[in-house]
């Protein structure tokens, strides 16, 4: 067994018994088959740098990401309940350009889905080997990319390089 | 005092949630529609989701709210980059009032 595959394991296991609360011997029993299962034929592509997960100031971090997370995720809401709201529709929408540090996979992720659900920002695709994001801007302020990573993406990318790189 | 709390949290989901609905109506494109069903749309049904695990505790039905909100808030913003992606591969325009799209000049 390599590392990659156990945590998966305790992982998919942890929330198979969530899935069949109130936990009860045979839903642990067929739990521990079906993830077994699962875990030894796709472990290998779970993750690849396991011994990063045994890094504590990581999960500091992760703390620290997931208020900040929510946060953005109000302010987008009100913004966006604004904008519908207002009879003019204030929109001046546009896709722009933005340059991201990031390499690894589960980092870009992250910074696309929180790109998504902070104000004004959704990320419609991606380019991995220059490391460009391109951002559909409800209310664009500039079209310059240096203006715009500062704008959309520094908040968060100094969270999530020291989460996951 | 917890009901009293979910049923806020339900409330505060359901107008959320009617707000996204508002959005996928008056605003003009496919992205800008995307942008209000995606936001509006995952942290009201997150809201009520909460709301519901407020009212049920730590029985089966509080613990797989919590799981709808964790798969809620990690696939969202995936459908959302994905039917975006597909729409502008396909050639959907942006609004004629749009600023500027450098992902169309990045392709040519």
């Amino acid at each position: 067994m390599k590392k990659s595959q156990i945590i998966l394991f305790v992982l998919a296991f942890l929330i198979w018994s969530f899935l069949s609360w109130p936990p009860d011997y045979q839903h642990l029993i067929v739990g521990i088959f079906v993830c077994g299962f699962v875990s030894f034929m796709t472990g290998d592509m779970f993750t690849k740098r396991p011994y990063r997960l045994k890094q504590p100031g990581r999960y500091l971090w992760f703390f620290y990401y997931v208020p900040v997370f929510i946060w953005e995720c109000i302010k987008a809401n009100i913004d966006v309940a604004y904008r519908v709201l207002h009879p003019d529709l204030p929109i001046n929408p546009g896709i722009v350009k933005v340059k991201t540090t990031l390499k690894s996979e589960s980092a870009l992720t992250f910074l696309a889905n929180s790109i998504t659900l902070t104000p004004g920002t959704m990320s419609v695709d991606i380019d991995e080997e220059n490391g460009f994001l391109y951002v559909h801007w409800i209310d664009v302020k500039s079209k310059d990319i240096q203006r715009a990573t500062e704008i959309i993406v520094k908040n968060f990318e100094d969270i999530l390089r020291r989460i996951f790189e | 005092m917890n009901e009293t709390i979910g049923m806020f949290f339900i409330v505060i989901g359901l107008v959320f949630d009617f707000f996204g609905c508002l959005g996928l109506i008056r605003l003009p494109d496919v992205y800008n529609r995307l942008q209000a069903a995606t936001k509006c749309v995952t942290m009201g049904t997150c809201g009520i989701l909460f709301g519901l695990f407020l009212f049920k505790g730590f029985s089966a039905a509080g613990i797989k709210a919590i799981l709808c909100i964790l798969f809620l808030i990690l696939t969202a913003p995936v459908s959302a980059h994905a039917l975006a992606r597909g729409a502008h591969k396909s050639g959907v325009k942006l609004w004629k009032k749009s600023v500027c799209d450098k992902y169309e000049e990045d392709k040519k």
